[in-house]
């Protein structure tokens, strides 16, 4: 059937079309007065006709008429923009998303009567707001009218579905045609019944404006056969001249393929011969204008031949975007070789330090210039904004709510910060599991929050900002909150807690993070199995990110999200521990001090240090990470942030500032404790990259285990 | 090598000794063959886990094959190699370093030379073995790659120090036998 490319290339971009019409529809009920939306859903829903029709989906195509149709309805006010009409429009979204999984994503097989409800709803919806007017279309404006370019089009037309073709219709009547009672007006109005069709009349000379021959030339889009075409001229065809073309396969399909030019059609329509063309193109001057000058044909003629140009162009001209498609693999090949880039620029900067030619400064200076631009570049084009997403969110706060009986409102902030696109891909999943949670779990009915004194509607709020090297996602309910105790019971009946433990609300919160934890008394088809906070947990690991729960019983819940920029190339701070060379990710560094015997000396071994008249607690590398040999009599302590609190880590010696081209340790080092990857310094060695946060994490865990032994501490020498 | 034409097809092998004893492996399973520079230790992971290396820009796992199989640790001698090898884990094909004693030579051998792993008196869990080779008067042992590779934890083969192998084991995760820091939490 369709070539599996072309299907592939078909389904992304009606995947992303369905999505800009979901975004496009919730944003228009919010505001149903705004008239660019209206525009927006109305190019959306075309665009899917266009290229569905264009890769032979015919069903698809047939199924997005009905509803383009009403939709142009809504566009030119006819119909109002009404709650009902966006539910329809988004059930058609979500049918036309079936149908494609359908036809290409190997989904289950669609009941078209679905399909048929849909359109038999929208059009009780339109005839209910056109009133007076005539049905469901069908009726075309017939009465050729003296109209002063001598030209009239009138579109209207039933439902075309299925296989659609373009049929071209001469009708020129003769004498007999009036002499028998016979009006051009019925005919037309029959052919209308078949399709949609534009007719033009070519009744008035265009110059003169007096009457001459008349002819009708007829546009028309019907799924039914030629033979239905011209039965209805049957009846006329020996008083009058019929001419009806099917327009070529490739035209039908709305302007796949090469576009006829004007002469062309003309010469085919045989309203002009190839002769006469090529003589009036050689004057170079329109070739409309040319035609008509030369009173080859009348203007109305070519205005004619023009629309069916359009009709064969649309496709083209609809699809004007300013971006292109790249397949991902590309771009990932792309940052790769950047980053080799990257390594061997930083390799020669270092050669060129050491041997000091002063030839070679300033281009190596131009180098390392050009390279961080480039890499910069690199990685933007893998960024995206994450407002790509909302729109899915927004949709599933709207369906959901009204499933579970609850008025929610979701607000999104900060659309437009810009994430690595597959961290974007994997977020999904997650964000999904936290919007569920809050509306099933957090945010209350209505009736229970009047009683509470709360507003009726509730509020989903989901927000994106940068924070330095990280973007935070939040995601705040303002429900009933999580309840500490009943966490804490449910905890320690599970084993993740002693009973009696003394926990901070963090510590307690986090527990919704086990597999399997659910408060929920009851399960819903929504929540409640318990499989959902520790995918969310897991998730975010993965992409090398934390999650965080604050919650205030009766005022709601906060879920923070951290996540790093990208996961390809960071700003580091080379460290070295022994032999070892590490790197601190930069955006995590807050300063360097020196840490000398007497500092150690001084607090007894205890590994805290002030710094800026604060405690900071320490990690020495030497030890975390079993490095053997001699420790420098003075130390260097970096001191990091994680998490709001500051850390120190100790090692030899800062070596200062790289870029860092971050490469996975494999998966055989993927539990390595601490460590976040590696990467390639200068001069070929590898590098570790410490993930300051689990390091610290596990740094504490060890420490209060030596504690809880006893102070029976295992590795790392004893500090006097 | 002899007879090759009657015998069936003949599979080339790469043969390699973990200090005295002969080991093989199919040669299709071999990138290149490597000295060791620039092995950089990964802190706090078990002891047959050599560390990383920078393989032109690429960043590989090294395995100390010694240990792996519950035998010796490798020494550093002007012998000493790496094989990187092409294993499958988890279905995607990855690249791994093997350090091994010494690198020996390409053999071809024929179905007739191969012999299956006999059921006791050997020593070895036959799981991570392919069959028995004879080279001239010698015994190679070819070893399953993938299966060596890609297992968690050691790959013991041999039962000959049991008590030394039991030590590993339970020692696993710490460097020099000391009390493994594991975090309960």
């Amino acid at each position: 059937m369709v070539d599996a490319e072309y299907a592939e290339v078909f389904r992304e971009e009606a995947a992303e079309l369905l999505e800009e019409l979901e975004t496009s529809l919730l944003a228009l009920e919010q505001a149903p007065e705004e008239l660019k939306l209206v525009g927006r859903v109305f190019r959306a829903m075309h665009t899917i006709k266009g290229s569905s029709a264009m890769f032979g989906f015919d069903d698809i195509a047939g199924f997005t008429h009905h509803v383009e149709t009403v939709l142009d309805k809504v566009r030119d006010g006819t119909v109002p923009v009404t709650n009902q009409l966006i539910d329809l429009t988004l059930a058609s979204r979500d049918y036309i998303k079936a149908l494609l999984e359908a036809a290409v994503g190997g989904g289950e097989a669609v009941d078209a009567s679905r399909g048929e409800g849909i359109i038999e709803s929208l059009k009780v919806l339109v005839s209910a707001s056109e009133g007076a007017e005539p049905g469901d279309g069908g009726e075309v404006a017939t009465t050729p009218a003296p109209a002063a370019a001598g030209d009239r089009q009138a579109t209207a037309g039933p439902a075309v579905s299925a296989s659609l073709s373009h049929y071209r219709i001469r009708f020129t009547p003769g004498p007999e045609f009036y002499d028998a009672g016979g009006d051009p007006a019925q005919l037309i109005e029959e052919l209308g019944k078949l399709g949609k069709c534009s007719v033009y009349d070519h009744c008035h000379d265009a110059v003169t404006g007096e009457p001459c021959d008349q002819t009708w030339d007829i546009l028309l889009t019907t799924d039914a056969g030629i033979d239905a075409v011209k039965d209805v001229f049957i009846f006329v065809e020996n008083v009058s001249e019929v001419k009806v073309w099917r327009l070529a396969e490739d035209v039908q399909k709305e302007g796949y393929g090469e576009h006829k030019r004007l002469g062309e059609i003309l010469i085919e329509r045989g309203d002009v011969t190839a002769a006469d063309v090529e003589q009036v193109l050689s004057q170079q001057k329109l070739l409309g204008e040319m035609l008509v000058d030369a009173k080859l044909v009348k203007r109305s003629q070519v205005e004619s031949a023009l629309q069916e140009q359009r009709i064969v162009n649309q496709k083209a001209t609809v699809k004007a975007a300013g971006s292109i498609r790249v397949a991902s693999e590309k771009l990932d090949k792309l940052i790769n070789l950047v980053g080799e880039l990257v390594v061997t620029q930083a390799r020669l900067s270092q050669i060129n330090s050491s041997h000091d030619f002063a030839e070679l400064l300033e281009p190596v200076e131009e180098v390392e210039r050009l390279t961080a631009e480039l890499r910069d570049c690199a990685l933007n084009i893998r960024m995206l904004p994450i407002g790509t997403t909302f729109g899915k969110f927004s949709r599933l706060v709207r369906d959901l709510s009204a499933d579970l009986g609850k008025e929610i409102d979701m607000v999104t902030e900060g659309a437009d910060t810009e994430l690595d696109k597959t961290v974007i891909e994997k977020l999904g999943d997650p964000l999904v599991h936290l919007i569920r949670n809050a509306i099933d779990h957090g945010i209350e009915s209505p009736e229970e929050r009047q009683r509470t004194g709360k507003p009726r509607r509730g509020q989903i709020r989901m927000a994106a900002a940068h924070s330095g090297a990280n973007v935070v996602i939040s995601v705040t309910d303002d429900g009933k909150g999580l309840d500490c105790e009943v966490i804490k019971a449910k905890a320690v009946a599970r084993g993740i807690f002693k009973a009696g433990a003394e926990l901070s609300d963090t510590e307690i919160f986090n527990a919704i993070f086990a597999p399997g934890f659910s408060t929920a008394d009851k399960v819903t088809s929504v929540s409640g199995r318990g499989v959902g906070m520790d995918v969310v947990k897991s998730a975010i690991d993965e992409l090398k990110g934390t999650v965080e729960v604050n919650s205030r019983k009766g005022e709601g819940t906060t879920v923070n999200i951290t996540l790093p920029l990208t996961l390809a190339i960071i700003d580091g701070l080379l460290v070295r521990a022994g032999t070892t060379h590490f790197v601190l990710p930069l955006a995590q560094v807050e300063e360097c001090v020196e840490l000398t015997q007497d500092d150690i000396a001084r607090f007894h071994g205890r590994r805290v240090l002030p710094v800026r008249e604060q405690l900071v607690p320490y990690v020495r590398l030497r030890e975390f990470f079993e490095i053997t040999g001699e420790r420098p009599q003075l130390e260097q302590m970096v001191v990091v942030h994680t998490k709001g609190e500051r850390v120190g880590l100790v090692l030899d010696d800062v070596i200062g500032g790289h870029q860092t081209v971050i490469k996975s340790l494999g998966w055989i080092y993927r539990n390595a404790p601490g460590l976040s990857g590696s990467t390639i310094l200068g001069s070929g060695e590898v590098a570790l990259i410490i993930d300051v946060m689990r390091m610290v994490q596990y740094a504490r865990s060890e420490e209060l285990a030596f504690v809880e032994a006893g102070g029976r501490r295992g590795p790392g020498p004893t500090v006097h | 090598m002899s007879a090759k034409e009657d015998e069936g097809l003949a599979t080339q092998y790469l043969t390699f000794t973990l200090r005295d004893e002969d080991f093989a492996i199919e040669i299709a399973k071999v990138r290149e063959v490597l000295d060791v520079s620039n092995l950089t230790r990964i802190p706090r992971m078990p002891d047959y886990l050599s560390g990383v290396i920078n393989l032109r820009g690429n960043v590989v796992p090294v395995m100390d094959l010694g240990r792996k199989l519950g035998m010796h640790p490798i020494e550093r001698t002007k012998n000493t190699c790496i094989m990187i090898v092409e294993v499958e884990v988890e279905g995607t094909v990855v690249e791994m370093g093997a350090l091994t004693d010494s690198v020996q030579m390409v053999l071809d051998l024929l179905a007739g030379d191969i012999e299956g792993v006999p059921k006791m008196g050997t020593n070895l869990d036959t799981k991570f073995l392919k069959g028995m080779g004879h080279q001239d008067d010698k015994i190679l042992i070819l070893l399953d790659i993938d299966r060596v590779m890609a297992s968690e934890g050691k790959a013991v083969l041999r039962g000959e120090r049991l008590d030394v192998v039991a030590e590993n084991i339970s020692a696993a995760g710490g460097e020099e036998g000391e009390p493994a820091a594991g975090v309960s939490a």
